[in-house]
C-alpha cells in the first residue's frame, strides 16, 4: 500500500465518526422533519398514538393558503431586504472610516463590534423599549419622547406596533430592521476591513500615482476586490434573517396582526403551544427551503473555484 | 412457613414505607417571579417540615403564563422523562394534551380516599375531569372577569357607582375619555391579553351556561351572540391606550397606579401585582365583575398531575396529598394572591381576595379559553389570532370566520 493510500485511509477513519454524527443528527433528522410534515400528527394524541398516516402535502397547502403564513412569507422577504442591504452599506462605510487609521479608530472598531457580542434577546429587548411608542400624544416613550423634546413631535408613530404597511411591506418592520443592523452591521464591518486590509499596498499607490480620486479608488479598486466578501457577508447575514426568532420574539411579539411574525415565530406556536406538530414541521422544512436557496449556490461556486 | 411468609411480606411492606418516606419527589412548574416563586417556596418549606426525608427537587422554568415551561415538559413528557407531578392549568390544556394519549394517571379515588374529592365546587371539579375521572388536583384559583379601577381618578371624573350594565360601564369609560384619561388599559403584546377581555365578553353574551355548551359540544359557535360579543370588543377598542400592542399586562396594569388610566379589565393577579406595587385593595383601587358577568367565576387554576412512570410515584402522592390539604392551600394562596381552590381552606385577610372566595363557592364557575382551561390548546392559539386580527382590522365577520375556522380544526363546530 502506498503512503499516499495509507494516508487517505487514516483520514477517511479520522471523520468517519463526524460523518455518521452529521449524518444521523442532520440528515436523518431532516428525513424525519420531511416524513413529519407529511403526516396527520396535528395533536399530542395522534403523534404518540405511533401510527403514520400520509396526507401529502395537505399542511403545506393549509400553509400557503393561511393567511398569517403569507404575512411571515412577506415579512422575511422585506426583512432579509433591507436587513442585508443596511448592514452591507453600513458595513463597508464603516471599514472605510476605520481603514483611514485615524486617531481612536481603532476604539471604534471595537464599539462597532461589540453589539455582535450581545444576544438577540438582549438586543430585542431594550430596542423594544427604545421603539415603544408610548400613550402618543399625550405621554410618549422612548424616541417618541426625545422627538417631543426636540420640537419633532410631528415625526411621532406608532413604530413597530404600527399597522400601515405600503404594498406588502409592513412599516412595523422598520424598528425591527434597525435593531437587527445595529446587531451586525459590525460584523459585516470587520469582515470588509479583512478585506480592505488584505489589498496590497503597491495597487492602491500605483492608482494614485495614475491620479485616481478617492471615489475612484472605491469604486473601481477596491469595491471589485471585496466582490467575494459581500457574497459571504450576505450568506451569512442572509440566513440568519431566514430564520430569524429571538429578537423579533422578544422586542415586539408577532405584532398586531402579525405585522412583524415571522415563519419561526409561527413554528413555534404551533409546535410547543398548539401541538400541531405536521404544521409546524412543514414550516420548518419551508425553511430549510429558504436557507438552502441562498447557500447552496454560494457552496456550488465556491465548490467550483476550488476545482 | 405461612408465618415466615406473612413476617417477609410485612418487612417488605415496612420497607417500602419507610422508603416511600425518603428519597426524591420532583415538582414541576413556571412559578419563577414575584409572589408565586415565594409561595411555592415557602410551601416546599412546609413540606420539608411535615417529610424531612423527602427531598423536594424544584424545576421551574421561567417564562411568562408558562409558554417555556410547557414546551420543556413536552419534550420530557415525550422523551419518557416526565417529572414526579407538574402544573397546569385547569381542563383541556392537560386532557387535550396528555390525559387523550393516556399519559397521566386518574386521581378520583385519591381525592376520595384523602377524604376531599367533595371540598373542591362542582364546577371545578368538572373541569379537571375527563368521562368521569379526576386527572389534576386543583391548588389555586384565579378570576378573570373582574374589572379594576383606580379609585383616586374614579372619583375625580364623577362617578359615584361602580357600573352594573354594559351601558353603564360605557358612560363611565365616555366620562374617563372626556378627562383626559386612559379609560381601558389594556397591554396584548402578547396577543392572549385580548383574547381575555373578547372570552369574558363572550361570556357575558352567552351566559355561563351557555358559553359552557359551546365547549361540550351542545351548542354551535355558529351564534348571533357571538357576533355580539365580537361588536362588543371593536367597541372597547375606542377606549384602549393606542399603544396597547407594545406593553405586556403588567405595564398596562401600571398605567393604573402611575394615575393615567382608570379601568383595567384583567384576571386578578392584577390585584396581586397591585399590592406589589404597594397600592391597597379597597383603598386605592376597587373592583368590580365586567357587567354581564356579575353571576359567574370565569376561572383559571393551577392543578397539579401525576404522569403514568413518575419515577417517585410514592412520594408524588405524598405531595399531591400535601397540596390538597387545607393546610398547603392556605400556605400558598396568600402569598401568589390566588384563592385556595378548596372551599373550606382560609383565604387570608385580604379583602378582595375572601370576597373573591365567598363568590368561588356561590356562583356559576365557567373556564376560561386563553388559559386553557375550555377548549384544546389548537383552537387557543387561533383564536388569540382571531381577537388579534379583530382588535387591528375591527373586521367582525372575519374574525367570526376565523373562530368557526378554529373551532372546526378541533371538532367544536357542531354544525
Amino acid at each position: 500500500m502506498s503512503v499516499q493510500k495509507k494516508k487517505a485511509r487514516a483520514g477517511f477513519f479520522i471523520i468517519l465518526p463526524s460523518l455518521a454524527f452529521i449524518g444521523i443528527f442532520v440528515y436523518y433528522f431532516i428525513f424525519l422533519t420531511i416524513r413529519t410534515s407529511t403526516s396527520n400528527w396535528n395533536s399530542f394524541t395522534s403523534l404518540l398514538s405511533g401510527e403514520y398516516k400520509f396526507v401529502g402535502l395537505r399542511n403545506y397547502q393549509r400553509l400557503f393558503n393561511d393567511p398569517r403564513f403569507q404575512t411571515d412569507l412577506w415579512n422575511t422577504l422585506f426583512f432579509t431586504l433591507f436587513f442585508l442591504a443596511g448592514c452591507i452599506i453600513l458595513g463597508i462605510f464603516l471599514a472605510n472610516i476605520i481603514d483611514k487609521k485615524l486617531r481612536g479608530s481603532s476604539f471604534f472598531q471595537n464599539l462597532f463590534l461589540f453589539p455582535m457580542a450581545i444576544s438577540y434577546v438582549v438586543t430585542g429587548t431594550v430596542w423594544g423599549w427604545i421603539f415603544a411608542p408610548g400613550n402618543i400624544p399625550t405621554s410618549p416613550q422612548g424616541i417618541n419622547l426625545l422627538l417631543e423634546n426636540l420640537g419633532w413631535s410631528n415625526l411621532q408613530w406608532m413604530w413597530y406596533t404600527s399597522t400601515q404597511s405600503i404594498g406588502k411591506f409592513n412599516l412595523a418592520l422598520i424598528p425591527v430592521i434597525i435593531a437587527a443592523t445595529w446587531q451586525m452591521s459590525g460584523y459585516v464591518m470587520a469582515m470588509y476591513l479583512a478585506g480592505l486590509r488584505a489589498i496590497p499596498e503597491e495597487m492602491i499607490e500605483a492608482a494614485q500615482v495614475d491620479g485616481a480620486t478617492g471615489t475612484q479608488l472605491f469604486w473601481r479598486i477596491k469595491f471589485p476586490m471585496l466582490r467575494p466578501i459581500t457574497l459571504s457577508a450576505m450568506i451569512v447575514i442572509g440566513h440568519m434573517s431566514l430564520k430569524i426568532f429571538d429578537l423579533i420574539y422578544a422586542m415586539t411579539g408577532s405584532g398586531p396582526n402579525n405585522v412583524t411574525d415571522m415563519p419561526a415565530i409561527y413554528m413555534f406556536e404551533q409546535m410547543f403551544r398548539s401541538n400541531r406538530y405536521a404544521i409546524a414541521s412543514a414550516i420548518a422544512i419551508i425553511m430549510l427551503i429558504m436557507v438552502a436557496a441562498v447557500i447552496i449556490p454560494y457552496l456550488y461556486s465556491s465548490f467550483r473555484g476550488e476545482r | 412457613m405461612k408465618k415466615l411468609v406473612g413476617i417477609v411480606l410485612l418487612s417488605v411492606l415496612s420497607f417500602t414505607m419507610i422508603f416511600a418516606q425518603s428519597g426524591q419527589v420532583e415538582i414541576f412548574s413556571w412559578w419563577t417571579g414575584g409572589g408565586e416563586e415565594e409561595a411555592l417556596l415557602a410551601t416546599i418549606q412546609d413540606f420539608n417540615e411535615l417529610y424531612p426525608n423527602i427531598q423536594v427537587i424544584n424545576a421551574t422554568v421561567a417564562g411568562g403564563a408558562g409558554t417555556n415551561a410547557k414546551a420543556v415538559l413536552k419534550t420530557r413528557m415525550l422523551g419518557g422523562n416526565p417529572p414526579d407531578t407538574f402544573q397546569v392549568h385547569a381542563g383541556w390544556e392537560l386532557t387535550d394534551t396528555y390525559v387523550l394519549p393516556g399519559l397521566m394517571e386518574p386521581l378520583t379515588n385519591y381525592l376520595k380516599s384523602w377524604g376531599v374529592y367533595d371540598k373542591f365546587p362542582e364546577g371545578l371539579i368538572d373541569i379537571v375531569s375527563y368521562q368521569g375521572e379526576v386527572y389534576s388536583i386543583p391548588l389555586t384559583v384565579h378570576r378573570s372577569n373582574v374589572v379594576f379601577y383606580n379609585k383616586k381618578l374614579f372619583n375625580e371624573i364623577g362617578l359615584t357607582k361602580e357600573p352594573e350594565t354594559w351601558n353603564e360601564f360605557i358612560n363611565a369609560l365616555e366620562k374617563a375619555k372626556a378627562a383626559g384619561y386612559t379609560p381601558l388599559a389594556m397591554g396584548d403584546k402578547n396577543k392572549w391579553e385580548a383574547g381575555q377581555i373578547a372570552e369574558n365578553l363572550m361570556v357575558a353574551e352567552f351566559g355561563a351556561v351557555n358559553y359552557n355548551k359551546l365547549f361540550n359540544g351542545e351548542l354551535s359557535f355558529n351564534d348571533k351572540r357571538l357576533d355580539n360579543a365580537l361588536e362588543k370588543m371593536v367597541q372597547l377598542m375606542n377606549y384602549v391606550n393606542v399603544d396597547h400592542a407594545a406593553l405586556e399586562w403588567q405595564d398596562a396594569s401600571r398605567l393604573l397606579y402611575e394615575d393615567k388610566a382608570v379601568f383595567n379589565l384583567m384576571g386578578d393577579w392584577a390585584e396581586g401585582y397591585f399590592k406589589t406595587l404597594g397600592w391597597i385593595p379597597g383603598e386605592d383601587f376597587g373592583w368590580f365583575e365586567l357587567p354581564g358577568t356579575q353571576a359567574v367565576f370565569v376561572l383559571i387554576s393551577d392543578t397539579f398531575g401525576l404522569p403514568k412512570n413518575a419515577p417517585n410515584r410514592e412520594n408524588a402522592l405524598i405531595l399531591l396529598e400535601y397540596l390538597a390539604s387545607t393546610r398547603a392551600q392556605s400556605l400558598f394562596n396568600p402569598i401568589k394572591g390566588s384563592i385556595p381552590a378548596r372551599m373550606d381552606a382560609d383565604p387570608g385577610d385580604d379583602p378582595y381576595l375572601i370576597q373573591t372566595a365567598e363568590d368561588f363557592k356561590t356562583l356559576i364557575i365557567s373556564p376560561s379559553i386563553v388559559h386553557g382551561s375550555a377548549a384544546p390548546e389548537a383552537f387557543v392559539t387561533s383564536f388569540n389570532d382571531a381577537i388579534n386580527n379583530l382588535v387591528t382590522t375591527k373586521n367582525v365577520k372575519q374574525a367570526k370566520q376565523m373562530i368557526l375556522w378554529a373551532a372546526e380544526d378541533v371538532n367544536l363546530l357542531t354544525d
